[in-house]
């Protein structure tokens, strides 16, 4: 059984200036594509760190641009075995912290540990980790970077990629019109382990995504974050619009924002928007012009598609209202 | 030769997986990250309730499977925490990607494998398939004899392990069942004595991108980047490096089971190979594991026949003792090379193909031949084994071959 300790906002000092002078413990000079959505998230992320804390990241683009030996953006301590097992990896640093803290080896009071993944490694090979990892009730805080593919060898679908999203291992093709199968609902898998904190988040929305990172750590016990983070080579999209794309997510009910704190569901400002002036949202389409990923989508023979997609984002959405009533 | 006299000991009835848990609590280690399978759930029952009863402060992790327990004990290690994980077969084979990992993180993180034949068909028995199939993922592997030798050869591993010069992972395997399920009398150090020998894990130190030099561990005052993305350029490097450990490890191991000899009167031949009327002998089988015991049985009617006949037990298989086999088998005229794993169209077992490699070199060498035996748990016993003997003196009279490889005690 895990305790929460309480969470004050009145604590948050996230401005843009404090957060522009608050030290990057992800360094530039690494080698991510230019517009590259997790990059930034990872930035964020790290300024949002509140004292000791080690990482421990799956393999991924982010990790690979990240570590080119003899070099590294790496600030903190810093680890990488596999593509499947990051939760487990953060589980065994955050049992010897715990056994070396007893013995007297270590001599922080505490140490936050993070475990970094994309979509690849927690939606599908590393989801059996993760999941034992929240049952086993670890102190750590699991941030999922979604970019909705396999990015990092050459946009390959996965668990995460939405329907109808064109990848090289579901082409849009004459008689299939990109992936045919939903996305998965990790995050409502993830609550459905009766963890104290999860939570979505975007890069545009900058400070609610550091505020989050920094709930996420605050809680004793397993938290989760899913970040949602454009990726302008896996979508085909303009480098310069990641941050555009970040936001048209939200505002088109895709991607909303939203907090679970002890079992209640709330949706964060971004997002809550929406409740109030439903008019406000705009449509998928919106979102989908643009990207590479889509262009299929607005051809006339799949119209139909496109629509029930639309509608298919609106029972989404209406679900989640509902959720937030009621937990 | 023991110049010391040993510390009293305690004789304890003891399955070769209760020697490997004692051994384990004895050794102070912070985390254990562990599964259960057959024949090893012996050691994780057992170690829990150690920590159900607080007679430990070990960190146990009960992983959901054996893949992400090598995961876990990785990142422990590289922690700092002295770590212990225990596996067989089907696990063993599922934790195969992160065993390179481990020690290609050069984290020392010891392994008992109470071994076990692979699927499919499913078995439960023993043979050494699970673990000759992690041959080449750089773990030093020690196969042992007895329960007694699990438990001494558990406290060794971490000492081999956590040596400086080594800094590797350690296999230490028992066979299933045989010895993993077997009950024996063992001896017992006391546990100061233990703590002595084994020691606290001390860390090696490396100098950081920020030029300080620190302990090779994950430490937020000492910022490192571990499992870092190496190109071509630096790659075969860090590879070579690992093979110079393994070969400092050839040391290690006898250095440790001369030390452990002082200490508890009991060693295992040089630590690497331990040899059984082999001296004299004009004909010998080469083993690994707990058929020695029967082997030397055999070997003691052979004698009193007036057949010159011996044993080598291999205890360390990585790394290969390449001189000292070759000094204690030179003299042989025929050797067999006993395998309880097969490779499927290769030309014999593993063991028999490095053994035989090994001897190739010498000017005189014996004739070599290889018996595959025990697949699946398939019984050894006396008679079937002296059908070894009675083949290898056959071969010694004629100088003729008929078969290389063979299959014992098998229905064709």
């Amino acid at each position: 059984m895990t305790t929460s300790t309480p969470i004050s906002q009145d604590e948050w000092k996230f401005t843009a200036k404090d957060a522009a002078l608050r030290p990057d413990l992800f360094f530039s000079g690494h080698r991510a594509c230019a517009g590259c959505g997790p990059a930034t998230v990872l930035r964020l992320i790290m300024k949002a760190t509140r004292g000791p804390t080690i990482v421990t990241q799956a393999t991924g683009c982010m990790e690979i641009v990240s570590s080119i030996y003899p070099y590294t953006s790496w600030g903190l301590p810093w680890l990488h075995t596999a593509f499947e097992n990051v939760a487990a990896n953060a589980s065994g640093i955050e049992a010897a912290v715990k056994a070396m803290q007893k013995r007297g080896k270590i001599k922080q009071e505490h140490i936050d540990v993070i475990a970094l993944a994309g979509d690849g490694g927690t939606y599908d090979i590393g989801f059996q980790a993760l999941s034992g990892a929240l049952e086993r009730g670890h102190d750590f805080l699991f941030i999922l970077y979604d970019n909705e593919g396999y990015m990092n060898t050459g946009i390959q679908r996965s668990g995460a990629t939405p329907t109808g999203a064109s990848t090289t291992t579901t082409p849009a093709g004459t008689v299939q019109p990109g992936k045919l199968e939903k996305k998965k609902p990790l995050t409502d898998i993830v609550l459905a382990h009766d963890i104290e904190y999860v939570a979505t988040a975007t890069p545009y929305y900058w400070k609610d995504l550091m505020i989050k990172v920094r709930k996420g750590l605050e809680i004793k016990g397993p938290a989760f974050l899913h970040i949602f983070a454009p990726c302008p080579r896996g979508w085909r999209t303009e480098p310069a619009k990641t941050m555009e794309y970040s936001k048209l997510s939200v505002d088109t009910c895709i991607f909303p924002l939203w907090e679970v704190v002890n079992g209640k569901r709330a949706l964060s400002t971004p997002s809550k928007i929406f409740q109030l002036s439903p008019q406000k949202a705009k449509p998928i389409t919106d979102y989908f012009e643009g990207q590479g990923r889509f262009r299929h989508l607005f051809k006339p023979e799949n119209k139909q598609l496109l629509d029930q997609l639309q509608e298919a984002t609106n029972k989404q959405w209406q679900k989640l209202l509902k959720q937030c009533e009621t937990p | 030769m023991v110049s010391k006299q040993p510390v009293n000991q305690e004789l304890l009835a003891l399955n070769g997986d209760e020697a490997v848990a004692l051994a384990v609590k004895q050794s102070n280690v912070d985390v254990v990250a562990a599964y259960p399978i057959t024949p090893q759930t012996i050691i994780v029952e057992k170690f829990s309730e150690y920590v159900a009863n607080g007679e430990v402060t070990t960190e146990y992790i009960c992983t959901e499977s054996e893949h992400s327990a090598i995961s876990a004990s990785i990142a422990a290690s590289l922690t700092g925490a002295r770590t212990f994980t225990a596996s067989a077969s089907a696990g063993l084979a599922l934790m195969h990607e992160i065993l390179f990992v481990a020690s290609g993180s050069r984290a020392p993180i010891v392994m008992a494998v109470a071994n076990r034949a692979l699927s499919a068909p499913i078995n439960i028995h023993g043979d050494h398939s699970d673990s000759m199939a992690q041959r080449d993922s750089g773990w030093i592997h020690i196969y042992v004899e007895t329960a007694q030798e699990a438990y001494d050869s558990i406290l060794q591993a971490f000492k081999i392990a956590e040596d400086l010069d080594v800094s590797l992972p350690i296999i230490v395997g028992l066979d299933g069942f045989a010895i993993s399920h077997t009950l024996e009398n063992v001896n017992v150090l006391p546990d100061e004595a233990v703590a002595q020998f084994v020691d606290e894990r001390v860390l090696p130190m490396v100098v950081t991108h920020e030029g300080k030099t620190v302990p090779f561990k994950l430490d937020p005052d000492s910022p490192m980047t571990m499992g870092p993305n190496v190109s071509p350029a630096f790659y075969f490097e860090f590879k070579r490096q690992q093979d110079e450990a393994m070969k400092n490890a050839l040391q290690k191991i006898q250095d440790v089971n001369a030390k452990y000899a002082e200490l508890s009167g009991r060693s295992y031949g040089n630590g690497l190979i331990d040899t059984y009327q082999l001296e004299d002998a004009e004909i010998a089988v080469v083993v690994i594991g707990s058929t020695a015991g029967t082997l030397k049985v055999m070997i003691d009617e052979l004698r009193s026949e007036g057949i010159k006949a011996g044993l080598l037990r291999l205890r360390t298989f990585r790394p290969f003792p390449v001189e000292q086999l070759q000094n204690a088998l030179k003299h042989l005229k025929v050797l067999a090379v006993m395998d309880k794993s097969m490779s499927f169209g290769g030309f014999g077992g593993p063991l028999f193909n490095e053994v035989r490699t090994t001897l190739f070199d010498l000017k005189q060498h014996p004739i070599v031949v290889n018996y595959l035996f025990g697949i699946g748990g398939r019984d050894s016993n006396p008679h079937n084994l002296r059908k070894i003997f009675e083949n290898m003196q056959q071969i010694a009279k004629t100088g003729q071959v008929d078969t290389v490889v063979h299959y014992l005690n098998l229905r064709e």
